[in-house]
């Protein structure tokens, strides 16, 4: 028989729910409640679903957890007090998600740290799944969420305790794009953590529909992730959106991005998560790469630039410009970005002065700026595509 | 981030060759190594490292207009420098692996006085964080 899709990572965080109201000790818990996944994983294709799969992997966990507490007894030499006491009894009508992730997204925790201990306590995710997702070993992944859980442990903050929703989104936007950033080609093991990122947003906007920044993150993941498909060839090499194949997104996506974003804006207040869904709404709105609204994206850029001091956010700006505006004026904009330190230097700077000296029809000038960021990003590829950029418009100088 | 860490051993090296030193250091030498990768693994930031066979093995391999690759003894040449071994580290700032990259740069010689063998640092190209 086979066990539905997901059953046990949906499971996964309130099992350690209930086992953390009843024991406070993340660190064995959260250990435990894996114990028991990976039982599950085993047992139940070969015996078949339990009536109760949420009580059997309580159970198993919990007694998992007793044996811990025994051990640990019995290494302090201390009479056995707990280990004799029954399991927690099942509380099922408590989401116990929106806590564990106040808990993983610990400000303590720097986010790679986070999104790893995120993937395994709330996504119920095996560390070898996620060091797979990360490119890293295993064992270098095991001591990566030990020491996760120890600074989480040593911060002394209990269970159930409202935490910090804007770093909870802020790790599932860091996770999204560690998987959608990178999912290029066949490398699909990465695309599963934009996948898991959406189910864990989608978990959370559901459990806090009233939060606007909750339903526009979703709505800002949904409407990325619908042109996956469409932004790399098969080789791997980036395809810019406004050439994409927009055949190839997927519109479903696109219209429950779309429907969200549209049903939440006006209800606010207002924050950067739902202007950059918004401003993937008019890309993904747009019929084909000239029908886009240009006009309207500059006018959401503004709004972006306004709420945050990102340069990354200016030079996009400048590129929306540059379509309303005309290249020239763009490139003065460029020129005052330049001096900010945080971007001088950076290959998007020249990557959008290339683009910009593209479109004002000065190839030379182009083909160096290109050249220049091919040498400076450290994305490959980024870099192929650049190079390809740079090789066309050296091409197009010798044309004319 | 990744980086690699690119341990450069120098034939102009001041210190002589491994299997000269007095087995104590070797050992020691050695010990410093193994318990460098086994704290990289327990910070959790360690991929992978290899020590490569003596430049002496190697061999450059070149394809020629003929069909028949040309296959010389290598290193090139021209070079005083080989590439002696690496480590993968996932961490991050370089800052981290600047450091990462002078402890192992410590790493005891004869006498248990560091080698202080050259260690170049390269960020392995990673994915975009951003699109379009």
């Amino acid at each position: 028989m086979s066990v539905p899709e997901d059953l046990l990572r949906d499971l996964a965080p309130q099992v350690l729910g209930a086992l953390l109201r009843r024991y406070d000790d993340f660190a064995a818990a959260e250990d435990a409640v894996q114990d028991a996944l990976l039982a599950a994983a085993e047992q139940w294709p070969r015996d078949g679903l339990p009536d109760y799969p949420r009580g059997w992997l309580i159970q198993v966990a919990s007694r998992r957890m007793l044996d811990h507490l025994r051990s640990e007894q019995a290494r302090r030499r201390r009479e056995d007090a707990h280990a004799t006491e029954p399991p927690p009894p099942d509380v099922p009508d408590q989401d116990d998600t929106l806590a564990l992730l106040f808990m993983c997204c610990h400000p303590a925790l720097k986010p790679p740290a986070a999104i790893a201990l995120t993937l395994r306590a709330v996504g119920g995710l095996t560390t070898a799944e996620i060091a797979n997702a990360f490119l890293i070993p295993e064992a270098t992944m095991g001591q990566r969420i030990s020491r996760a859980k120890l600074k989480i442990k040593e911060s002394g903050v209990p269970f159930g305790q409202t935490g910090d929703l804007a770093t909870v989104l802020h790790v599932l936007y860091l996770m999204f794009n560690e998987g959608y950033a990178s999912s290029v080609g066949p490398d699909l093991q990465r695309r599963d953590l934009a996948a898991e990122a959406i189910r864990l947003t989608r978990a959370v906007h559901a459990l806090r529909p009233d939060e606007s920044e909750v339903a526009g993150l979703l709505a800002l993941m949904l409407l990325t992730d619908a042109r996956r498909d469409a932004r790399t060839t098969a080789d791997g090499t980036l395809v810019p959106l406004t050439e994409q194949d927009r055949t190839r997104w997927d519109h479903e996506e696109i219209a429950e991005g779309v429907a969200l974003i549209t049903a939440t804006l006006p209800v606010g207040p207002l924050g950067p998560y739902q202007v950059q869904a918004a401003i993937n709404a008019v890309h993904d709105e747009a019929k084909t790469a000239d029908d886009t609204d240009w006009p309207q994206l500059l006018a959401l850029y503004g709004v972006l630039r306004g709420m945050s001091d990102n340069p990354m956010v200016a030079l996009n700006h400048a590129v929306a410009f540059a379509m309303v505006h005309g290249p020239a004026a763009a490139l003065d904009l460029l020129t005052t970005l330049a001096a900010d330190r945080r971007v001088a230097g950076h290959h998007r700077l020249h990557a959008v002065r290339a683009h910009l000296l593209e479109m004002a029809g000065d190839n030379a000038a182009a083909a160096e700026e290109y050249r220049t960021a091919a040498r400076r990003t450290t994305n490959l590829p980024e870099q192929h595509y650049l190079t390809i950029r740079a090789a066309k418009a050296t091409a197009a100088v010798s044309e004319v | 981030m990744k980086y690699m860490l690119l341990m450069q051993a120098s034939e102009r090296i001041e210190q002589p060759p491994i299997h000269t030193w007095d087995p104590a250091d070797v050992k020691a030498h050695l010990q410093f190594m193994h318990d460098f990768n086994a704290k990289l693994v327990a910070d959790g930031e360690f991929v992978d490292a290899q020590g490569l066979a003596g430049p002496e093995e190697a061999k450059v391999v070149r394809s020629t207009a003929s069909g028949t690759p040309a296959v010389t003894d290598g290193p090139f040449p021209e070079s005083k420098e080989f590439l002696a071994g690496f480590w993968v580290i996932d961490v991050e700032s370089l800052d981290r692996a600047i450091e990462v990259a002078a402890a192992a740069s410590a790493a005891p010689g004869p006498g248990g006085v560091p080698v202080r063998i050259p260690i170049e640092v390269r960020q392995i190209m990673s994915a975009p964080n951003s699109e379009a």
